[in-house]
């Protein structure tokens, strides 16, 4: 995945409203009418938001008789949150070093040393 | 299990690190400032942590490469500014694979009944290079509540057989 292809996974993602549509879209493909249901906005701006989802490659849209159905497309999503994580996870795994760090220099030290000028 | 907290603010080029440590913070700001105890924890596992050089002091140089088994080496630098003391440690930061992008960081320790709270304040040239350096996803991600999108990722990405 390119940067360029990130960025667009991740804005599409910064939406609520396209996040709860990707979420509606777990369990089973639909249409503009029921992506809509759930919320105060009309279906052109749901339409809106499908079309920032299927420039970013998390859904695919085809038609079954007249309906045209958005379908999830997960891969990206996984690429995406692989990549986002990294920073997290840099720092979650350096804190656990850490932890383990002072736990033994607690243990070498069970009195921390004060300066003297304290007392 | 203390957990990592990344706050990514919508707007601003800044990122914020909170985590607690279960230790005064005498002990954490050695761990901190002692190149041979830093070099025992900052960064992955997975990678082998050479500290070239750790001079706190205010105007001191600093830096760091971390290997990857196959060879592959990340190198970091900065300077720091100020006097580098619990309260406030200050630095600049530069990742050597992205030169000329740098940030700042402002560390301060606090603590509370033995334990301390290490508070990093990161501050990026501009919000392109903060989303650069920790991933746009961040943004949407952190901001707006991590665990959310963790919980509608684990339902929309089913693990790999």
């Amino acid at each position: 995945m390119t940067p360029d292809q990130l960025d667009s996974v991740f804005s599409a993602l910064a939406d609520p409203t396209r996040r709860a549509i990707l979420a509606r879209l777990t369990e089973g493909d639909a249409n503009v009418a029921e992506l809509a249901a759930p919320f105060s906005v009309s279906q052109p701006a749901i339409s809106r938001h499908l079309k920032v989802l299927e420039q970013a490659g998390l859904i695919s849209r085809h038609r079954r008789a007249t309906a045209r159905l958005s379908h999830l497309e997960a891969d990206p999503l996984r690429e995406a949150t692989d990549w986002l994580a990294k920073y997290q996870a840099y720092w979650d795994e350096s804190y656990e070093r850490l932890d383990e760090l002072v736990a033994r220099l607690k243990s070498i030290h069970p009195q921390p040393a004060r300066p003297t000028t304290d007392r | 299990m203390a957990t990592t907290q990344i706050d990514v603010p919508e707007g601003l080029p800044y990122v914020d690190i909170t985590r607690e440590i279960n230790a005064p913070r005498d002990l954490v700001h050695r761990a901190y400032t002692d190149p041979e105890l830093l070099a025992q924890w900052l960064g992955p596992r997975n990678l082998t942590m050479t500290v070239e050089k750790w001079d706190v002091r205010d105007g001191g140089a600093w830096r760091y490469v971390q290997h990857e088994a196959d060879g592959t080496a990340w190198g970091f630098h900065g300077v720091f500014h100020g006097p580098q003391t619990p309260d406030q440690m200050i630095q600049t930061f530069e990742f050597e694979g992205w030169p000329g992008k740098v940030s700042f960081s402002e560390l301060r320790l606090e603590e509370k009944d033995g334990r301390t709270l290490a508070k990093t304040h990161v501050v990026f040239m501009s919000i392109e290079d903060r989303d650069g350096m920790v991933g746009s996803g961040m943004a949407t991600g952190v901001n707006e509540g991590y665990e959310r999108l963790d919980e509608l990722v684990a339902r929309l990405v089913p693990t790999p057989a």
